[in-house]
């Protein structure tokens, strides 16, 4: 934050200066820092028989880590998380740059509507769009398979959704086609961003377009790839409405689209014959909690700190 | 030799279109494709999924059938009261506080904006157990305000960041001048510096708006009873039940995303302004 000359001294209007920042902070320490730190607490507590609170250590942690039966779960969920993941770096990210670099070409026509019909899916609801693909994948409707046909892929065509094989990377296919606008958007920023004079230079110097992307603006662009992953990661790590939409709270088949947000869920409210537990759930969110901090951190402290030494 | 530079725009041009327009085309067939089946009958539906309605497969069945027995007017109501409540609480409080981090010097200032800052980065939806229990507490359970507030405590770390930015570029001159003449700090924010950010209200209601429209975790969880349910919940709920009944499952999709679309497509070069200038800083 680049703050533009010197500051007012607040000596002077103490009070409104106070009344200004007042209403913001508590309403947000009291919704989002104080339940964030509580649920901390809670996840080192047990709720006894009684229905008191007693104090138990990790042991929470230990029950959810190592458990037999909850840490298949558990890592089940984590490592399903992380292919989700994968799927929106290395599908969702790449498609969005390429069409930011397409969009941002010099002179090109109706550049805005694209843009416009491009983002579209991105304003949808994530409900809206489970049931949507739901309805498009179904073998029953069979209109998956048609669309298929129409490229000569029919033979490809399958019970995606339904497969534990392929239910998870087709959930994250759904979610990559809705999402794909927010890299779009924010890369194309940056590259308007970037001074002609730099391209026109490399142009007249007989640089392809592909050159001057790939040599010239793709390097500049950096810092916005890499805060558009770190994005990608908290959102990824902190699903949850695509697959609870689609497979519900037990994210079938076999748990195979289970990710931590469901299991979140599913810890904090129980399900079928198993009861939920909120000082479990507080636990599954903190390790959730952390691991999205881990990522954060090391964006910050790694990423954004080697790539700012490079840039200009 | 310019003959053929023209020719190689052209060509590229060509496929730089058929790019576009494929990646297009992908983005909006699904769409299309459920809001034209949603005005079939069943047979239509089933018999030629990709074809327009025509005289003979047009029917208004599900709808019919959606709007006699799910309470879409609720759910619309409960949607659009929550995001403007919100959406006003979250422009005056966040513009109250940007403004104090951005013109005044008191000790803390700095940490004071990296700690409202934190929840841009963390998901408040982590704290949910403690939210929950809170909430009882105040005895909102199944109100809409419980969740009025917990989205403003989640609309308010971003958009006094991009206000803070925004609040930095304005002119000196013009406060010092109110100051001169004697006029209160409280005078000077509601008299001048609120008209002049209306210009990044746009992009701060749009990303306050957009997760909250379309919010489904707290819904399910803090106001998931009857008469409560907002539009994504409601249309989950109803879905859920009448899973085999493709006529109503199609309207009421329908029916969810058009008024989301209309808005889009008025709303949407305000939209992409506000992403592509107040997004990357």
């Amino acid at each position: 934050m680049a703050h533009s000359g010197p500051m007012t001294d607040w000596r002077k209007a103490k009070l409104p200066v106070f009344a200004f920042l007042a209403p913001a902070t508590i309403l947000y320490t009291l919704f989002m820092i104080y339940p964030l730190i509580d649920s901390i607490r809670l996840s080192f507590f047990s709720a006894t028989n009684g229905g008191d609170l007693a104090f138990v250590g990790l042991d929470n942690y230990r029950t959810v880590l190592s458990d037999p039966d909850w840490s298949h779960t558990f890592w089940n969920s984590f490592w399903n998380n992380m292919k989700f993941f994968a799927v929106h770096m290395l599908v969702q990210n790449p498609i969005g740059i390429a069409l930011a670099a397409v969009l941002s070409l010099p002179r090109l026509k109706l550049r805005n509507t694209y843009r416009t019909l491009i983002f579209m899916p991105t304003m949808l609801s994530v409900v809206i769009v489970g049931f949507i693909w739901q309805l498009i994948l179904s073998p029953v409707w069979g209109v998956g398979a048609d669309i298929l046909d129409i490229v000569g892929l029919k033979s490809l065509f399958g019970p995606w959704l339904g497969k534990e094989g392929s239910a998870l990377i087709t959930m994250a296919f759904i979610s990559v086609w809705q999402w794909v606008g927010i890299p779009m958007m924010l890369i194309y920023a940056a590259l308007l961003a970037i001074p002609e004079d730099l391209v026109d230079a490399a142009i007249v110097d007989g640089a392809t377009h592909f050159e001057v992307f790939w040599h010239i603006k793709l390097p500049l662009v950096l810092p916005t790839v890499a805060m558009v992953s770190i994005l990608t990661f908290v959102g990824n790590f902190n699903a949850f409405d695509l697959i609870y939409a689609v497979k519900g709270a037990l994210a079938g088949p076999n748990f195979s689209t289970d990710i931590m947000g469901t299991l979140f869920y599913r810890t904090f409210f129980g399900y079928q014959l198993q009861l939920g537990s909120p000082t479990l759930g507080a636990t599954v969110a903190s390790l959730m909690f952390l691991i999205i901090l881990a990522g954060v951190l090391f964006y910050l402290f790694v990423v954004q700190r080697r790539l700012s030494r490079y840039q200009l | 030799m310019a003959l053929n530079i023209r020719k190689d725009h052209a060509s590229r041009a060509v496929i730089v279109h058929a790019v576009l327009l494929s990646y297009t085309l992908i983005a909006l067939y699904p769409v299309f494709l459920i809001l034209i089946n949603a005005f079939k009958s069943r047979k239509g539906i089933f018999r030629e999924p990709m074809a327009l309605p025509d005289s003979k497969t047009f029917s208004l069945d599900g709808f019919s059938k959606v709007l006699a027995k799910a309470d879409f007017g609720t759910y619309f109501f409960n949607s659009i009261s929550v995001t403007v409540v919100t959406i006003a609480v979250v422009l005056l409080l966040a513009a109250m506080a940007a403004w104090a981090l951005s013109e005044y010097k008191f000790p803390g200032n700095t940490a004071l904006a990296i700690y409202l800052a934190i929840g841009i980065m963390v998901p408040i939806r982590l704290g949910t157990v403690s939210i929950l229990s809170l909430v009882v507490d105040l005895g909102l359970v199944n109100t809409l305000s419980a969740l009025v507030l917990v989205y403003v405590a989640q609309g308010l770390p971003l958009a006094i960041f991009i206000l803070t930015e925004f609040m930095h570029q304005i002119p000196k001159d013009l406060k010092e001048a109110a100051r001169c003449d004697g006029v209160g700090e409280f005078k000077i924010f509601f008299a001048i510096i609120l008209p002049l950010v209306r210009p990044a209200v746009a992009t701060v209601a749009v990303f306050t708006m957009i997760p909250i429209w379309n919010d489904l975790w707290f819904p399910l969880i803090l106001a998931p009873g009857d008469g409560k349910q907002t539009i994504t919940l409601g249309v989950q709920q109803f879905i859920g039940q009448y899973v085999t009944d493709w006529n109503a499952v199609l309207a009421s999709l329908s029916l969810a995303i058009i008024p989301i679309l209309i808005l889009y497509l008025i709303f949407s070069r305000q939209l992409i302004r506000g992403l592509t200038s107040g997004a990357v800083k």
